[in-house]
């Protein structure tokens, strides 16, 4: 039977001339993305790299073949240890206050109308807006104004002055708060009040309410704002220069040590920091499923 | 069923007042600014009882039932539930539970932990939770769906589990804000009849608000039509519908016909109205109220019957010359608009029943004569609260 079915008529296929623009459109974006994920990721590779690097005199600069010597020794290196200890402390401590914080102003800004909630909305980009130099050498000002008439008396020396672990601290909640509130933000403005409403409806409490409902549902915001706030702890250099006196974070230390040499212990820390990094953000996207707000139609 | 579930007592709540949220004057009546959205109610609603609040958005429906419910605080007055004073009360400590206009399902939660919440919070062991979980998804006929997230869920679905999650917790009053209002009219309609149905099984009061006023209509034992922050009128559905006595009831529910007319004496049990255009029609004395100043006399357009002008109106009956000014056939009725003397219009809705093919329509054009017993005249207010502008767009909306 099916011998006898008629096929159509072949069409004469027709195909668009070769040219100039049809290569440009079909190879431009392959080829600019791959240049721009190279410019992104080579000075990653390069520190990678050369964290196996066998090298030879005090600065890692050269080629001179693959070792793992460098791995098996990670933190030996005069100062190195103490200061990553100063800075996972100083980090983790910054992230939890700023994350608390952050989540409760944020939270506060988006629900409820006050007395200046409008410029306070304002104000909180101001340190993410202030060149970080500025930020630096005025909060240095501040803690050592304190040491100084008319304040010596009034703040008892140890708070702010001698520079410290505290001021390190204070600066880096500082600054970390602006940035887990913009985030936590994003996230409860698409927040449905009616989902609050109905876990009291149905016999919660505030703080049931907020630790049954509120949170969960914020809880991918919350995520992203305290890995951002880590991250930029972690690595600030800047003002932690100004406000660190004589106690040595990590990138602080990196700073002190390039001017005599340039260990293979740098380039693996940041491995491992690159790593642990690259590692949170990749679960926190699958658990999350992102920071899209969820909304229920 | 005669004790009282719900009562609100002077219940006024205003917005916006430069004063904070209480009342800047002692009585509650309104400061130079805000918004009064509730005003002064006096209500009580019987055990047991399908009730519903009926009036267009802003009418002050929704924040009179989350006063109930707890979500808004009055400006002035009391609410009562079951006879305990729980006006300050919040919604965690009050025996009613709501379903809301969006279901506001929690989305992080499975079907089954939904319908759980409320009953969890109250500490109930859990193989207890698990039997009165799955009993209220038969009941809402959604047996199986326990493990599925609310995304995962239809728009009808989760209406039903949001009725699930209030019911589960057998509140004395569950308060329903336009549940069906976000589901196509088919689903609304056969979710109306299954609300009904589920509220006589459990025997328990709802609150049902509502824009639609066929809804509210089809399903509710007592209807308070509201209007301004203030129900207008408050009845079965019946005599809201046979018997409105207000301009602006008259309009809501249903289409009608108001025809100014002043009073010109009574006798043997009818009051004579006299309309613009001269004509005398007869009300009985039964469904005169203690409206004063200027009235209006109305009548629905599907008890009105029309004859040629030659013929007689049945004896005793009402009856108004016009021209037919235009005809359109729907179906099950036709439509026609009747010009009078004095060129107001009148709506005339005749069953097609004897007359059926094209030829057989009056047309327009013709003289008829408008007859109508007066027992189905209702006499409204003039003036008060302004009807909908056009009765036929709020049927199409409904």
């Amino acid at each position: 039977m099916t011998a006898t079915v008629a096929r159509p008529p072949r069409m004469a296929r027709t195909r668009p001339p070769r040219s100039v623009g049809r290569l440009i459109s079909r190879w431009a974006l392959p080829v600019l993305t791959a240049l721009a994920i190279g410019y992104l990721l080579i000075p990653v590779m390069v520190m990678i790299v050369f964290s196996f690097n066998d090298y030879q005199g005090k600065f890692n600069f050269i080629w001179n073949g693959f070792t793992i010597d460098g791995w098996l020794h990670p933190f030996e290196w005069p100062g190195l240890p103490g200061s990553i200890t100063n800075s996972l402390l100083i980090a983790f401590v910054s992230t939890a206050v700023s994350t608390v914080l952050g989540t409760l102003m944020g939270l506060a800004l988006t629900r409820y109308d006050f007395r200046g909630r409008g410029p306070m909305n304002a104000l909180i980009f101001l340190p993410m807006a202030t060149p970080e130099i500025v930020m630096g050498s005025s909060l240095l000002t501040l803690f050592i104004g304190s040491a100084l008439p008319p304040l010596n008396g009034v703040i008892p020396r140890g708070t702010f002055y001698p520079l410290g672990l505290q001021t390190i601290l204070i600066a880096h909640i500082m600054f970390n708060i602006s940035y887990v509130v913009v985030t936590v933000k994003a996230r409860v403005a698409g927040f449905d009040r009616h989902l609050e409403e109905a876990a009291m409806d149905l016999g919660a409490d505030e703080w049931t309410t907020f630790r049954k409902v509120t949170l969960p549902l914020i809880l991918p915001g919350v995520i992203a704002a305290a890995l951002l706030a880590f991250s930029l702890s972690i690595d600030d250099f800047v003002i932690t220069n100004f406000v660190s006196g004589t106690t040595n974070t990590f990138p602080i230390w990196v700073w002190g040590i390039i001017k005599n040499a340039l260990p293979v212990q740098i380039n693996i820390v940041g491995t491992i920091i690159f790593v642990l990094a690259v590692g949170g953000v990749a679960l926190s996207t699958l658990r999350g499923g992102g920071a899209a707000p969820t909304r229920i139609r | 069923m005669a004790d009282v579930a719900v009562r609100l007592t002077q219940l006024t709540k205003r917005f916006g007042d430069p004063a904070g949220r209480r009342s800047a004057t002692a009585d509650g009546s309104p400061t130079a600014e805000g918004v009064t959205a509730v005003d002064h109610i006096d209500l009580e609603v019987e055990d047991g009882e399908f009730f519903s609040l009926l009036g267009p958005s802003g009418c002050g429906k929704t924040t009179t039932l989350r006063m109930i419910g707890g979500f808004e605080q009055p400006t002035f007055g009391r609410i009562e539930l079951q006879g305990e004073d729980v006006t300050w009360l919040p919604p965690y400590r009050r025996n009613v539970n709501t379903v809301f206009q969006n279901y506001a399902l929690f989305p992080h939660l499975s079907v089954f932990e939904n319908v759980a919440f409320g009953l969890r919070r109250r500490k109930v062991p859990i193989a207890e939770v698990k039997r009165r979980v799955s009993e209220m998804l038969e009941l809402v006929e959604l047996p199986g769906f326990e493990r599925r997230k609310p995304s995962q869920i239809s728009g009808g679905q989760a209406q039903r589990v949001a009725l699930a999650r209030a019911l589960v917790n057998k509140p004395a009053v569950l308060l329903l804000d336009e549940p069906l209002g976000a589901l196509d009219l088919k689903l609304r309609r056969q979710m109306q009849v299954e609300l009904k149905r589920i509220q006589e099984e459990v025997g328990i009061t709802f609150i049902y608000v509502t824009h639609d006023q066929e809804e509210a209509m089809t399903m509710s034992d007592r209807i308070a039509v509201m209007n301004r922050g203030r129900y207008e009128q408050l009845g079965d559905p019946e005599v809201l519908y046979e018997r409105p006595r207000t301009r602006f009831v008259a309009g809501f529910l249903g289409v009608s016909n108001l025809l100014p007319a002043t009073m010109d004496g009574q006798a043997d049990g009818y009051a004579a109205f006299r309309l613009g255009d001269g004509t005398t029609v007869r009300v009985p004395t039964t469904v005169l109220e203690d409206q004063s100043g200027s009235v209006a006399v109305g009548v629905r357009p599907e008890k009105i019957r029309m004859h040629e002008t030659d013929q007689a109106s049945p004896p005793g009956f009402n009856s108004l010359g016009g021209t037919i000014v235009d005809a359109s056939y729907i179906g099950v009725s036709t439509q026609y608009i009747v010009r009078m003397a004095d060129g107001r219009r009148v709506t005339v809705y005749e069953q097609n029943v004897e007359r059926a093919t094209k030829s057989e329509l009056w047309k327009t054009g013709e003289q008829v004569v408008l007859a109508w017993s007066p027992d189905h005249c209702f006499v409204v207010e003039e003036g008060g609260g302004a009807a909908p502008e056009s009765d036929e767009e709020l049927n199409a909306v409904a």
